[in-house]
């Protein structure tokens, strides 16, 4: 506390040079309502912004649900240039190749923050989470690009007829994702009191038994919320799954071989059509409502995700 | 109990094959990590020259370098600043300084959350509709800047916020006790001491927005530009766009040149990740409270 007085002495020192006549102080007092006027503004422009978001994609989107029959949105069709704007394939483009990512990256990344958490000695802690951090930084971009010359022509080489399969996109998302589920758990563990644990191996639980029956269920719902991010992660990821899914606009027949099939999601359909589309088309139209899917989807996600740990969203909030 | 009515050596095991398993899966997530870095280095690296860094494109982007891709992602990553930033770093002090437990507050913590969890193409989209085409700023500088600084607020904002609410209490009453007033604390206590946390949250979300592809599709990067932007309402080209162009785009791209691209846009961006590591770790240890 040394410090703390020093400190306040300084400010002392310097407030007292600072006593001015009346009428600056009003002038300030002035000026400060502005600023705080200004920070509280900028505090809920962040909801504005969000609405006008919404409002934006409702703008250009919310033609395409009325001028085409509901019926035929949701077909099974996608083929715009006969006029075939069916966006079931799409969905379930995007729902294989994300279940896909999340079968990977769930299990991996559980895993790996429980290493993190309660395995790892403190050298490597600090070697593994920068790694992660890295990870989390990989432009996807460049991930896509990866899976595009290199993961490719390997899943090929196991048989599939193309490269460029769900499976594909499914192992470039999981990495993806898991920088997302692994810092979330890590939280979440890292947020389970010392004395749990204690408790559990004084009565002669061994560590395995301490972290599957304490530690677990005890942040079950961080767990939770991190899967429930990491899907909302790889739901919206757009590029590097355009470039490695094949882009075929059909559903694939279901069976074992599905994740070896191409497939096309939401997010590539609006990446890749976009640049081609006129303004104001009906196509157009089509590929902003696909944007307002998107946009409730991921919002649903959020909302649940808040709901399990308001705490924790709260810490973290914009690095899911 | 349970536990102990198990045999000895029987929990011994399972407790081996466990820690065993959880390593392995570890494992098995890092050396991915270290192995999509070590091989873009080394594709990538015969490419690397002066000429690459400084040249612009020649012979269908085939030849030359990659110059006016580096300047225009860097003029984004400026744009980028400048639009989030006065916005971010006023909504963070109002969370943690300003703002009290009630139904507002909670609202605009739902919403960063909420900008936080939305697609990134997602906001193209926005962009697209609300900059390039209702207020008709064309697909330009401007456009692409606002689009990427709106994306980067809720990282900002986060980061921001907790390194405001880490400054100890003591120093805002010890301020205030003494006559200052509330602003007055802020912006000569406060900020000063939340600076290098704020900074680390700046330098990581300017470095997401500056490998993003998706927001800047429709709302600002060009296929190829001749000469380099001269106004903000310019189209430029940008790193993440040229990799997609001339990974998919252009037929017979030499490989050398993508992978060029590829290992440019990676150090670019985890310089920008390391430098904010840096910063915090070193904050870290100069904190004096």
């Amino acid at each position: 506390m040394a410090n703390l007085n020093d400190f306040a002495k300084a400010r002392t020192a310097q407030i007292a040079l600072r006593v001015r006549p009346m009428g600056v102080w009003l002038r300030r007092g002035r000026l400060e309502t502005l600023i705080e006027l200004l920070i509280r503004l900028s505090g809920v422009s962040t909801i504005v912004i969000v609405g006008l978001i919404f409002l934006f994609l409702l703008r250009e989107g919310l033609p395409a649900f009325l001028d085409i029959p509901l019926r035929q949105l949701f077909g099974s069709r996608w083929y715009p240039i006969e006029g075939f704007y069916g966006i079931w394939p799409l969905l379930v483009g995007s729902l294989v190749v994300t279940a896909g990512a999340i079968v990977i990256a769930v299990p991996l990344g559980l895993t790996t923050a429980v290493y993190l958490g309660e395995i790892a000695p403190v050298w490597q802690r600090e070697i593994l989470k920068p790694l992660i951090e890295v990870l989390a930084g990989i432009p996807s971009i460049v991930l896509g690009f990866l899976g595009w010359v290199a993961l490719a022509p390997i899943i090929q080489s196991l048989g599939a007829p193309t490269g460029l399969t769900a499976l594909t996109g499914s192992l470039i998302l999981a990495y993806m994702a898991l920088p997302t589920i692994i810092s979330i758990s890590e939280d979440a563990l890292y947020a389970v009191p010392k004395e749990y644990r204690d408790g559990a191996l004084a009565i002669g639980a061994t560590q395995w038994q301490t972290i599957w029956r304490v530690v677990l269920p005890a942040a079950r719902s961080g767990l939770a919320m991190a899967v429930m991010l990491g899907i909302g992660r790889a739901i919206g990821e757009t590029m590097a799954v355009m470039m490695v899914t094949g882009n075929a606009a059909f559903i694939p027949d279901l069976g074992l071989d599905l994740p070896l099939h191409p497939v096309r999601t939401m997010t590539a359909t609006i990446a890749a059509e976009m640049g081609e589309v006129a303004q104001g088309s009906l196509h157009y139209n089509v590929l902003f409502g696909i944007g307002i899917v998107l946009f409730v989807v991921t919002f649903a996600i959020n909302l649940v995700a808040g709901r399990l740990v308001g705490s924790v969203v709260r810490r973290r909030g914009g690095q899911l | 109990m349970r536990l102990a009515m198990r045999p000895a050596m029987k929990r011994q095991q399972t407790q081996k094959i466990a820690v065993g398993l959880i390593t392995g899966a570890a494992v098995l997530v890092v050396i991915p990590i270290v192995l999509v870095i070590l091989y873009i280095v080394v594709q990538g690296i015969g490419a690397l020259s002066w000429e690459f860094l400084t040249a612009p494109p020649r012979n269908g982007m085939t030849e030359g370098g990659i110059m006016p891709a580096i300047l225009g992602t860097l003029i984004l990553t400026l744009g980028t600043a400048i639009v989030c930033l006065p916005l971010a770093i006023g909504a963070a002090i109002y969370l943690a300084e300003y703002a009290s437990d009630n139904r507002l507050t909670r609202w605009v913590r739902l919403a960063i959350v909420n900008l936080a969890g939305i697609p990134s193409i997602v906001y193209g989209l926005f962009g697209l509709g609300a900059f390039v085409l209702f207020l008709q700023f064309g697909t330009s500088i401007l456009a692409g800047s606002l689009t990427l600084g709106i994306m980067t607020l809720p990282v900002v904002i986060s980061t921001a916020e907790e390194a405001i609410l880490s400054v100890p209490q003591e120093f805002r009453l010890v301020s205030q006790s003494l006559g200052a007033t509330r602003w007055q604390t802020i912006r000569h206590q406060v900020l000063p001491h939340a600076m290098p946390g704020i900074i680390t949250g700046v330098i990581l979300g300017l470095s997401r927005a500056a490998g993003e592809t998706a927001p800047i599709l429709f709302t600002v990067a060009a296929f190829y530009v001749p000469h380099l932007p001269q106004s903000i309402s310019d189209q430029t080209m940008a790193l993440p766009y040229h990799l997609y162009v001339i990974a998919t785009q252009v037929p017979g791209m030499p490989l050398s040149v993508q992978y060029g691209t590829a290992l440019v846009l990676l150090l670019l961006v985890l310089s920008l990740t390391v430098v904010a590591t840096v910063i915090r770790t070193r904050m870290r240890r100069r904190r004096d409270w």
